[in-house]
């Protein structure tokens, strides 16, 4: 594990080594431990312990910006990648509109975070460790009869960053996952749990709630295609609302490009979604500062159905006005900003009363491969997965095959009649966010499929 | 590249137990230019080495990566993945057994003409400024951009086996693409979608791919379907041009055919596949004209190698012969479970920090003998010739799929009269197939490459070639996204992928959600 010591030591020999030969310059040290041990059918199919480690110089040099990333933390290596991120500056065109490195001065905030995302236990698990869990959703899914794929995966994840101008920026982290599938001859059941503490993942707990999707859905039927009445288990939600990501920028609005562009301060989404980005929320993980090394700030976004404001980096508010957001991508980069910490505000129904409101509906536990199909509108197409139910006079009847949909998430957010309690979800489009189960009218599935 | 510590590895995982050992150590360099709106955007270069060892210990899997390339660096590696593996080995239903391969001893470079890392960055930056230029003088061009990325990694392969083999890999990428409408904004792109061509191949298939020479009609297409009506929905004849095709193959054909996938090792992320054993030489995957295979020896395809990650040389396998279903792409683990000799070779890894899984090399559609895409025109009395990827998605069986392409055009009579925005069409796999009744001819194919194919967990993006000339396929739902008239007011147009939301998502969190899985 590199130490903020290293960090600092690279991150000024690099700044040292360029001199008076740049205008600014900003160096990012990330490092990543990740072990994952994968099992299927029962059994351990894969056990990797890897370390990866990244070094990303990126020169300004009167206007020309360029940059450099190397795997390798030795002295030479730093010193050379300095050199050949200032050689590949020195061709490039002048452009007016490069910023200037943050300044330290700048943090009007204090820099500190408020709590540790670093769990000494996830970062203590060894191999041994890792298959007593695989062993025990091996367990459930044995006394089931159900056959079981999935991975316990640890994250041990540092991260610096510091420029030319005196900033320098640094925090360490730690993540646990745990996938879940859980087969029978006709069916399947999925959980998937992730956080930054040991205590947030319980594989045996999500080995049953797959295990129960798994049995219940057992013997699936076929049901028409057309517009349903669903309810979203957060993961579900998540793996939609995401595709929304990239309209929640400033840099689509400057742009012109976000679905909600010319939109701020008007009603966009139904009056009972709230949406904020919050690096400090309690169930949140990731770092606690952009990649310009600013504090992530607490932005709402969506209140009330209405758009506030996109999260907004040093270059877009430029062009939109305001303040930086704290959500910003690295110097030079095409990408602006990005909102990495999303909070969908709750409601105070349960999954069970949602269910029991429901005459006929559709119960979706997993999306799978969703794109985007009409990126204006935001219409979506995927697959439902791993345990879709069908609903019938308020109760849970049986499983259906899977089903195609074809949905506006605009749209869909819209016609959210019921909202549970947000928990830290992890899907598979996108990074965990903090969103609730929800109750949709008029969802619309297109097609069927024969699994 | 230190080939002593490479060997000094396998040294110590025999020593502490391994029946089965291999080292790679890989050295990588990349260059990529991206510019936008007549700004760079992105101009960076990229610099690593690393050492993943993977042993077999009591027949359990284990893998590390080294982090320091130093004697003692590489023991704290094999030592990890020897504990790994032992920890494996006490949950297995049998032994991992591998087929037999013989031991191989080689150097091999992938074939280009001009070396890419010797054109100047200045070079590469005017070639795409110049293409934006060119393009922001068609009236109704709102953005532009450019991208040109070039990578070269050798490899070292070395294995218990006795495998000792030097491959070095040259790839290169370009892409161009403008965006046109006032309120509404649709893109057209070159020489494909998200970032364009990417080959084993290096600066000739630039030139190749004549960007500057594509400028204005990509520029001019854009507007056109600005101002085109909504694709309608309907039952029709769909010609698919070469790259959407070759997605095409790649979702239906390319991932249902991954033995690993079939075996259920790939249920809880990328899903398994339709295509169980007892289909082999059995299913009616396609019409009499449709034969797929998958090809690791053309030259310049970006799925081309001379070994995989187990050390068997690249192969030709037939996947379906003459509509037949007929042969996976294996490892040797997954060709020893299924009781064939040997391995088909087509397992890879991302880089020296994963571990190799069963992968596309390049899956394709043979030629058929439909002569030039004019040709396939021209004997079409009524259908759509759908261009360009722009959306895709299939189930986690490989059944059920959905894609829209950039742009499509009307076809009347034998004659294209009208394009078309926002495109799709809707299927479930063996019966779109089968609904194949011709197939362009050689002139027509080309191998296309997808850079960023995802599998595994830890989630892993590779590049996989496919070879499409253009194909025809009776009867296929066109049109299957909400028409127009259905959507909510004022909001009836569409605007182009950016391109960058699953990229954003898979470099912030460094992962690789998004592409094609």
């Amino acid at each position: 594990m590199i130490t903020e010591a290293k960090c600092k030591k690279i991150i000024d020999l690099a700044i040292a080594h360029a001199g008076n030969r740049v205008t600014d310059m900003q160096v990012t040290v990330f490092e990543q431990d990740q072990a994952t041990s994968r099992f299927a059918n029962n059994e351990m199919t894969q056990h990797v312990d890897t370390c990866t480690t990244t070094v990303t110089i990126t020169v300004n040099a009167k206007g020309r910006t360029a940059t450099f990333a190397t795997d390798s933390t030795s002295t030479k290596a730093i010193k050379r990648a300095v050199d050949k991120a200032i050689e590949t500056a020195a061709v490039l065109p002048h452009d007016s509109t490069t910023l200037r490195v943050l300044k330290p001065s700048n943090l009007t905030e204090d820099a500190t975070p408020k709590f540790s995302r670093y769990d000494p236990r996830i970062a203590a698990l060894g191999p041994e460790d890792r298959l007593k869990r695989v062993k025990s959703i091996v367990e459930v899914a044995r006394r089931g009869r159900f056959s079981a794929a999935g991975i316990f995966a640890t994250y041990l994840n540092s991260y610096a960053i510091g420029n030319s101008a005196g900033l320098f920026r640094f925090d360490q982290q730690t993540n646990v996952e745990c996938s879940i599938t859980m087969l029978s001859a006709s069916s399947s059941g999925w959980q998937k749990g992730y956080g930054c503490n040991l205590d947030a993942v319980d594989p045996v707990a999500l080995a049953e709630g797959a295990a129960s999707r798994a049995r219940k859905s057992r013997n699936p039927v076929y049901v028409r295609p057309g517009d349903y009445t669903v309810i979203l288990e957060p993961s579900a939600v998540l793996d939609l609302i995401c595709f929304l990501y990239d309209d929640f920028t400033g840099t689509e609005h400057w742009y012109e490009t976000s679905s909600f562009y010319k939109k701020i301060g008007k009603s966009v989404l139904g009056k009972n979604i709230t949406i904020t980005d919050d690096a400090n929320h309690e169930l949140q993980t990731g770092f606690f500062f952009d990649d310009e090394g600013m504090n992530r700030k607490t932005v709402t976004i969506v209140e009330d159905g209405k758009l506030k404001t996109p999260v907004k980096s040093r270059r877009s508010v430029k062009y939109l006005g305001g303040s930086p957001t704290g959500h910003g991508a690295a110097p030079s980069s095409a990408e602006g900003e990005f909102p990495m910490n999303i909070v969908v505000a709750g409601g105070d129904s349960s999954l069970e009363e949602m269910i029991a409101s429901t005459q006929r509906g559709i119960l979706l536990t997993r999306v799978w491969y969703v794109r985007d199909v009409d990126p204006n509108t935001k219409l979506l197409t995927g697959m439902t997965r791993d345990g879709t139910f069908l609903i019938e006079n308020g109760k849970v009847t049986r499983g259906i095959k899977n089903l195609r949909f074809n949905q506006s998430v605009i749209d869909m957010l819209k016609n959210v009649v019921e909202i549970g309690q947000p928990v830290l979800a992890a899907g598979e489009e996108t990074f965990p966010a903090v969103v609730p189960p929800m109750k949709i009218e008029n969802f619309r599935f297109s097609s069927r499929t024969k699994a | 590249m230190n080939k002593e510590l490479a060997l000094y590895a396998l040294d110590v995982a025999r020593s502490l137990g391994a029946s089965y050992a291999d080292a790679r150590l890989i050295k990588t360099v990349s260059e990529t230019v991206e510019t936008r709106d007549l700004y760079v955007v992105y101009a960076a270069d990229n610099e690593s080495i690393g050492l993943g060892i993977r042993v077999l210990v009591r027949g359990g899997w284990g893998f590390a990566t080294a982090r320091h390339l130093t004697k003692l660096g590489v023991v704290a590696a094999v030592t990890k993945a020897v504990e790994a593996a032992k920890a494996s080995s006490r949950l297995l239903n049998g032994r991992v057994k591998l087929a037999k391969e013989a031991a191989h001893q080689e150097i091999w470079q992938s074939p280009f003409s001009i070396d890419p890392f010797k054109i100047s960055t200045n070079d590469k930056v005017s070639l795409l400024l110049e293409c934006e230029k060119l393009m922001r003088k068609t009236r109704g061009v709102k953005q532009t951009s450019g991208l040109l990325t070039f990578t070269r990694e050798k490899k070292l392969f070395v294995s218990t086996d006795g495998s000792d083999i030097t491959q070095t890999f040259l790839t290169s990428g370009c892409g161009i693409d403008a965006q046109a409408g006032v309120d509404e904004h649709f893109v057209r792109s070159w020489p494909n979608s998200f970032g364009g061509q990417y080959e084993s191949a290096g600066w000739e298939m630039v030139q190749r791919w004549d960007l500057l020479g594509n400028a204005q009609r990509v520029a001019e297409e854009s507007v056109m379907v600005s101002k085109a009506r909504q694709c309608p929905e309907m039952v029709t004849d769909v010609i698919l041009g070469a790259s959407q095709l070759a997605l095409q193959i790649h979702e239906s054909t390319g991932h249902p055919t991954e033995l690993d996938r079939v075996f259920g090792e790939e249920e809880n992320y990328a899903g398994a596949s339709f295509l169980t054993p007892d289909n082999l030489g059995k299913l009616k995957y396609g019409s009499k004209i449709v034969n797929l295979t998958a090809n690791a020896t053309v030259p310049n395809a970006l799925g081309t190698f001379a070994y995989d990650d187990d050390g068997v040389p690249g192969q030709r396998v037939e996947l379906v012969k003459n509509g037949l279903f007929v042969g996976y792409l294996t490892s040797r683990e997954t060709a020893h479970e299924l009781g064939l000799d040997r391995s088909g070779g087509m397992m890879r890894a991302t880089g020296p920090g994963f571990t190799p899984l069963v992968r596309m090399t390049n899956v394709s559609l043979e030629p058929g003998d439909a002569g030039s895409l004019q040709d396939l025109i021209a004997d079409t009395k009524k259908g759509i010739l759908l261009d360009t990827n722009y959306s895709w998605s299939i189930d986690d069986r490989r059944h059920n799929f959905q894609f829209g392409t950039e742009i499509g055009w009307l076809i009347k009579n034998g004659k294209i009269v009208e394009p078309v925005r926002n495109p799709s069409y809707w299927g479930i796999t063996t019966n779109f197939w089968n609904s194949c009744d011709a197939i362009c001819g050689p002139s027509e194919h080309v191998y296309w490459g997808i850079p960023t194919c995802a599998k595994g967990q830890p989630c892993q993006a590779i590049g996989t070639g496919h070879g499409a000339a253009p194909a025809r396929f009776k009867n296929t739902k066109v049109g299957v996204a909400k028409p127009a008239e259905d959507k909510p007011k004022g909001a009836a147009h569409s605007k182009p992928h950016s391109g960058h939301h699953h990229a954003k998502v898979a470099r912030h969190h460094r992962h690789c959600a998004g592409g094609s899985k």
